[in-house]
């Protein structure tokens, strides 16, 4: 068997053994045993594709392997990886264990929000590795439809509206996508849903035209592409820990990862002509998302908006079309994702201890609890672009790939998205100086505890990634500028 | 007259032999062996479901007046399976007081139905079709009309009735002026002498709207809520199955045999009558409290799914349409088991009264739950590679546009369909629906059904048998 299935078989083996299980020990033992497989599996996968790239194997995709499925639609289980779905992978493997972390004390229903947090996990795994329209948009779909029951039963807030908000607009998304992939794959000549396969079909232009702007909208909403990010700071806030982070740190990348591609792989001719309306609508992403960020008072929205604005560049950097900005996109991809769950655990963590997010209502937190608020800091610098951190690396590599383009238009929104950095200084600064630094708000604060071994865990591991990508990342841009240049655009 | 072609019309024979048997069993046996008359009823039809899975060639007998094929055939077992897990789930209903003594006239009905659905599957005739849609009908009306006692239920009856001898009417109207215009009613002949002219055009479209109302495509859906809701929960679990899916499917073979002369103007008519059943169905089916009237206007815009296709009139457009029939009788049924053993246990049928139901009845919410996402098409449930690949048959012959109107609709379906989901796991309730546990007939069926909504899409298998022997125009 392919060593690739085993991303799917895990957590398919993880929701066997969560419902199988008589107690909480049990669950988590499930749940950690799986988590730390997947990393382990990850981390030997990411091994395994260096040396194969080192042995000189410059075929786009490597482990690929097929499997017919609906023969009479061409549709197969075709699954294999380059450099971006090993990242990717790698990525997943390290938000899912620390979510199993974040979530220990899960109550109530401890069982039935591991089953559907397996689920999530399992589509977005699937996504990753899928090579085929078909499977790739089944493992989407499989892993968007989990949120609601996670964010309605356990979440907090407003979170019955929320959740119905979040999956409609996802939903409302992948309606465009399956209208998007059909028309790929039928006028193309219905003869493959393979990826690699119909980038080497040509489309009509015509064609291209239509289904383009749908791929790529349908994707976009989950990449938080202005106007359609709306569902993400309701979802985001209202959500419980450990879904806020998978659901920030993976599944938002989901829509990035698609957008490359299957939108501008595929139909790269409409791509470049209608790049520049989404171009804007990217631009007004990041900006809007960082001024947004400027004025919440929850801890949460903060975060929320502050993903829309990260996330916004990705999409910001794809359509750039130079392999500069694209490295720096999928980059970004990884620091955001590491950040963004950092963020939302240690939120979760401060939440479960004052129970409120509103910062009006805290403050002197780095007296109270050091570790966490130590954290805290690292990770609004991460966000802000400190070097050595990941943040730095990424948003370096976007902005000086997307100023290659010398045209006015192109310069002008680099310009106006460079200036997000700064708006982004602005809203870090703001929480961290009044959260942590202020005077002490409430009194009955002085009370609670630092953070307690698996919380630490969960957080050391994120911040561990984040200064590994932002100290050492060129091995990662190389395989990332390598696969960028095989899957020939 | 040549009595070996009898022969070929061996699930008929079948089934009026079955239909026999019953009703001499009903007749002469005491009351404690009556007792057991739905488990034997029960196991007869199995046996009669099993041998209709045999395969079997392609023909025709009595001069062309009844043909048989593969996909008829398969079709016909898709029925007796839906027929099948309806009897399973009229047991509780079929103890109660009231229906106990005329329990046999429910698989008589029943059955005679289903024969009239077997003759409008087969027909080669305008003549023999509309014999089997009058069959299929009558006895539907009495059905409905069961809990006599009941007002709703006698009202939906008479509504039933009232409604579909005036879409008979019509029909055979439309069938007396293709006569007229052709000069046979022989489908193998009609096709040659379709010419086009309005008087045709004319005949079609009265004839029809005989099929339209029977699938209960808007604007011919209006007797569908009242209906739906007034009959006992097993006998609209039926009607919302079984009777749709035999429509469906003669609709679509009638349009690939006999109409494909009048392709453009069929193609115009299922155009507007799938746009508005989606979208009308569906912004009605938003408002409803009460689940089986919610389920109504649910399958309404699940039938504008089904058409979907047919209107390629393609191969992939048949195959697609026999597998959402498929895919969708183990969702719908799954979905009524729950209700109607609910309704059983507690009596209540609203939405609301499901608030909190997970607490108190897990495993059936679970079901419920498994069976709405089927419905509104989410993986790894059967019902998203149905909605998948009916929208791939319609994509294939470019309704961009009638594809598209159908994914908004599924975003809006989906938001119904969350609602009872909602219901059951999130929203708070004091004194949810009592724990209880189910017999074991309920419980065979949701084991079917859940199975079904599982298996039926990752096992490619089904799928690629119904393609083999599935036909375009």
């Amino acid at each position: 068997m392919n060593i690739l299935s085993l991303f799917v078989l895990i957590p398919i083996l993880m929701i066997v053994g969560v419902f199988l299980s008589r107690s909480m020990q049990a669950i988590r033992g499930v749940m950690m045993s799986g988590a730390i497989l997947l990393l382990g599996l990850s981390g030997y996968l990411t091994a395994l594709y260096l040396n194969m790239r080192a042995a000189g194997d410059r075929s786009p995709m490597l482990l690929v392997s097929d499997m017919t499925w609906f023969e009479s639609l061409n549709i197969h289980y075709t699954i294999g990886v380059d450099g971006i779905s090993v990242l990717m992978l790698m990525l997943t493997s390290i938000i899912v264990i620390t979510g199993v972390l974040a979530s220990w004390k899960m109550n109530p229903l401890p069982k039935e929000y591991f089953l559907w947090f397996s689920l999530l996990s399992l589509g977005v795994y699937g996504f990753f590795i899928s090579l085929d329209l078909f499977t790739m948009f089944m493992f989407y779909e499989v892993a968007l439809i989990p949120m609601y029951l996670l964010i309605g039963v356990w979440g907090t807030g407003k979170k019955e509206y929320a959740a119905m908000k979040l999956t409609l607009m996802l939903m409302g998304g992948s309606a465009l996508l399956i209208l998007g992939i059909l028309g790929i794959y039928f006028t193309t000549g219905a003869t493959t849903m393979n990826i690699l396969e119909l980038a080497k079909a040509n489309m009509p232009i015509e064609m291209q035209r239509i289904f383009f702007p749908l791929t790529f909208l349908g994707f976009g909403v989950l990449g938080a592409l202005f106007p359609f990010h709306t569902w993400s700071p309701d979802g985001h806030a209202s959500a419980p820990t450990a879904v806020s982070m998978l659901h920030a740190g993976v599944l938002m990348k989901l829509g990035g990862y698609g957008c490359y591609r299957i939108a501008i792989s595929l139909m790269p001719e409409a791509a470049h002509e209608m790049a520049w309306i989404f171009l804007i609508l990217t631009g007004i992403s990041v900006v809007y998302g960082a001024y947004s960020a400027c004025v919440q008072t929850d801890l949460k929205y903060i975060n929320a908006y502050s993903s829309v604005s990260h996330c916004g560049m990705v999409l910001f950097a794809i359509l750039m079309f130079n392999t500069t900005a694209m490295t720096g996109a999928v980059l970004q991809m990884l620091s955001h994702g590491l950040m963004t769950a950092l963020f939302f655990a240690l939120i979760g963590m401060i939440y479960g201890r004052t129970h409120t997010r509103d910062i009006r209502l805290m403050g002197g937190l780095m007296k109270i609890m050091p570790f966490l608020g130590s954290c805290y800091v690292i990770a609004g610098l991460a966000s802000l672009g400190l070097p050595g951190l990941s943040g730095f690396v990424a948003e370096m590599t976007i902005f000086v790939g997307s100023f290659e383009h010398t045209d006015v238009f192109h310069r002008v929104l680099v310009i106006v998205g460079t200036s997000s950095i700064v708006i982004t200084a602005v809203y870090i600064l703001r929480v961290v100086g009044k959260l942590l630094y202020g005077g002490i708000v409430n009194e009955e604060h002085t009370k609670l505890t630092d953070a307690v071994w698996y919380e630490r865990l969960s957080v050391v591991t994120l911040i561990l990634a984040i200064v590994a990508i932002g100290v050492a990342p060129l091995w990662m841009s190389d395989m990332i500028r390598e696969s960028l240049e095989l899957f020939v655009i | 007259m040549n009595y070996s072609n009898f022969l070929y019309m061996r699930e008929e024979i079948s089934l009026i032999v079955l239909m026999v048997v019953l009703f001499l069993y009903d007749l002469f046996a005491g009351k404690k062996a009556l007792n057991f008359f739905q488990p034997v009823a029960c196991v007869l039809f199995a046996i009669h479901t099993a041998l209709l899975l045999l395969p079997r060639g392609v023909g025709e007998a009595f001069g062309g007046m009844y043909q048989f094929n593969e996909i008829n055939i398969f079709v016909k077992s898709i029925l007796n399976i839906g027929t099948l897990i309806v009897f399973l789930l009229s047991s509780n209903w079929l103890k109660s007081e009231g229906t106990v003594h005329k329990r046999g006239e429910f698989f008589f009905l029943t059955l005679s139905t289903l024969l009239g659905m077997y003759f409008m599957l087969s027909a080669g005739n305008f003549l023999m079709y509309f014999i089997g849609l009058e069959t299929a009908s009558i006895p539907m009306a009495c059905l409905i009309a069961f809990d006599k006692y009941k007002k709703v239920s006698a009202e939906a009856g008479a509504k039933y009735i009232l409604s579909a001898a005036f879409a008979s009417g019509l029909s055979l109207y439309g069938i007396s002026l293709i006569y007229g215009s052709v000069g046979t009613l022989y489908f193998n002949d009609v096709p040659a002498g379709i010419t086009g002219d309005p008087l045709q055009i004319m005949a079609f479209g009265f004839f029809v709207v005989g099929l339209l109302f029977k699938i209960s495509l808007v604007p011919f859906h209006q007797w569908a809520p009242d209906s739906y809701e007034g009959a006992p929960t097993t006998v609209t679990a039926y009607l919302s199955v079984v009777s749709k899916a035999s429509g469906a499917f003669v609709l679509l073979t009638l349009l690939y045999k006999v109409f494909g002369g009048l392709m453009d103007q069929w193609q115009a008519i299922l155009f507007a009558t799938i746009a508005l059943s989606i979208t009308v169905a569906n912004l009605f089916a938003i408002r409803q409290k009460n689940l089986k009237r919610f389920l109504a206007y649910s399958s309404i815009s699940q039938a504008g799914y089904i058409m979907l296709g047919a209107i390629g009139g393609t191969a992939l457009g048949m195959t697609s349409l026999v597998y959402f029939l498929l895919v969708y009788l183990f969702s719908n049924l799954a979905a009524f088991a729950v209700i109607s053993i609910v309704e059983h246990r507690s009596g209540k049928i609203n939405i609301s009264d499901y608030n909190g139901f997970y607490q108190t009845n897990p495993r059936l919410s679970v079901v419920m739950t498994f069976a709405l996402f089927s419905l509104a098409g989410i993986p790894p449930f059967a019902g998203f590679f149905s909605k998948f690949f009916v929208f791939a048959a319609a994509v294939d012959k470019e309704f961009y546009v009638l594809v598209f109107i159908a994914l908004i609709n599924t975003v809006i379906s989906l938001y119904y369909y969350l609602l009872v989901v909602k219901a059951m796991f999130i929203n708070p309730n004091d004194a949810p629906i009592a724990s209880f546990r189910s017999d074991n007939y309920t419980r065979l069926a949701l084991i079917i059904t859940t199975a079904g909504i599982l298996v039926l899409g990752v096992a490619s298998n089904i799928y690629e048998y119904i393609s083999s022997i599935s036909y375009g125009m």
